[in-house]
């Protein structure tokens, strides 16, 4: 491979340490032939008030998400965004966003699910690159086109639909919304009304740990040890498990995917991206309130 | 005043956001982020006097008064992190600001929906614009009773 990985100590205790990159990292490879950076950001005008120089911006809601039905864009859409982009089947995409990382996760997961072969997180995202003190460009840069081939969307390994997740209950399920979310006392994030669905609680089985809490007060994931404490030991997780998270729209539960997959090497965790706004609105989906799994 | 219709305020500012390109919209947007004044300092010093504005996705506040003259004036309070919720703002203050109540009164809710944003900007975004201007004219109609 064209980009070299980056080899920080932290990353190296991680199941696949290539999946991450640091601050200092891409500082150094910023120009590196074959490397495109990408912002995707929880507010939609971030990117336009200044973003690392030379990266292009990935919308979650006019980019990646099928403008008529609740789905992401197919192979050709996925192609064709990609070449507009000047991302390359064999570009080395680096994601990074606001929020620790909760977009920028996001628009991995989906990348991944259309095989794109090397695209890695900014450890820390946007607020730590900005907190170091590091450059901001608000040039958009014009990449050349590339021909990205068409690849369809494989939703088999790590997505999860609605049929899916029933014959999934009694299984290790996480749901990584707030408290207040899981128990049904809100029905919506906090904060975020009218995201919402018509029933409040969670997935039978499902146990609360809120996305969050894999990350750092510097946006950057916690080191794998706090990772394992909070889902192995905490949680009772195991590597081996078959595990769903879920959100509320697959947002903030693509992070967690990203922790548990490729942080601390889970064969096989599925987001289900339809999530609560799906589960709490469908007619007989069996649903739990209060602080019981 | 007829309700539905926009103030000419309003009404350029929507001529303006719709007469350019989608993508030129965000860029118009984020010029209504940077104009939007900083609070004065009997708010800025006593943010207790303010109205939360919780529908929208990042934290806002906004006062609201209505002077002897029945002109409103407006202040927000929404932080640099959070561009697309001060864009908003700044819209609602260019827009309405020193404007007479009853123009204030007659703005329609879903006037948002004249800017050509819906494309752009996810509804849920959308909706905390309604929702400021849902609580400036609740308020407006409280300190006139």
């Amino acid at each position: 491979m064209a980009v070299p990985f980056d080899s920080a100590p932290k990353f190296q205790d991680y199941a696949r340490p290539q999946m991450l990159v640091s601050t200092d990292w891409l500082a150094e490879h910023l120009d590196d032939p074959g490397l495109v950076v990408a912002e995707s950001d929880e507010d939609v005008l971030l990117y336009e008030t200044g973003h690392i120089p030379g990266a292009v911006k990935l919308d979650w809601h006019t980019e990646l998400n099928d403008p008529v039905t609740r789905d992401y864009v197919d192979g050709a859409g996925f192609a064709r965004l990609m070449s507009e982009k000047g991302i390359g089947r064999d570009t080395t995409l680096i994601l990074y966003g606001d929020r620790n990382n909760w977009w920028a996760a996001y628009a991995l997961w989906v990348c991944t699910l259309f095989g794109h072969p090397d695209v890695r997180l900014l450890d820390g995202g946007r607020a730590k690159w900005i907190a170091e003190g590091r450059p901001l460009s608000t040039d958009v840069p014009q990449r050349p086109h590339t021909d990205y081939p068409v690849v369809e969307r494989d939703d088999t390994e790590f997505r999860a639909f609605r049929e899916q997740v029933a014959a999934h209950l009694g299984a290790p399920m996480i749901d990584v919304r707030s408290p207040g979310e899981y128990t049904g006392e809100l029905l919506h994030m906090p904060d975020y009304p009218q995201e919402g669905a018509l029933r409040g609680g969670h997935i039978p089985g499902a146990r609360n740990v809120p996305w969050a809490r894999a990350a750092a007060e510097d946006a950057t994931f916690r080191a794998r040890k706090e990772l394992e404490a909070i889902y192995q030991d905490e949680v009772g997780l195991r590597p081996d498990d078959d595990v769903v998270v879920y959100c509320r729209i697959g947002e903030r539960s693509s992070h967690t995917w990203f922790v548990l997959h490729h942080l601390l090497g889970y064969g096989r965790v599925r987001n289900y991206d339809g999530s609560w706004t799906e589960w709490g609105n469908s007619v007989r989906a069996p649903i739990r309130r209060g602080e019981t799994p | 005043m007829t309700t539905g219709t926009l103030n000419p305020r309003l009404q350029e500012i929507a001529e303006d956001f719709s007469s350019v390109p989608a993508k030129d919209r965000l860029q118009l947007l984020l010029e209504f982020a940077e104009e939007l004044p900083p609070l004065p300092a009997k708010y800025a010093d006593h943010r207790d006097l303010l109205e939360p504005v919780p529908e929208c996705q990042s934290p806002l506040f906004l006062a609201v008064e209505v002077d002897g003259g029945d002109a409103v004036h407006l202040f927000f309070d929404a932080p640099r992190e959070a561009p697309t919720t001060r864009g908003f703002a700044g819209i609602l203050h260019a827009g309405l600001d020193g404007l007479d109540a009853d123009e204030v009164l007659a703005t329609p809710g879903e006037f948002s929906s004249q800017l050509g944003l819906s494309d752009l900007v996810s509804p849920l975004r959308l909706r905390g614009l309604a929702a400021m201007l849902a609580r400036i004219k609740r308020q407006v109609r409280e300190q006139r009773a």
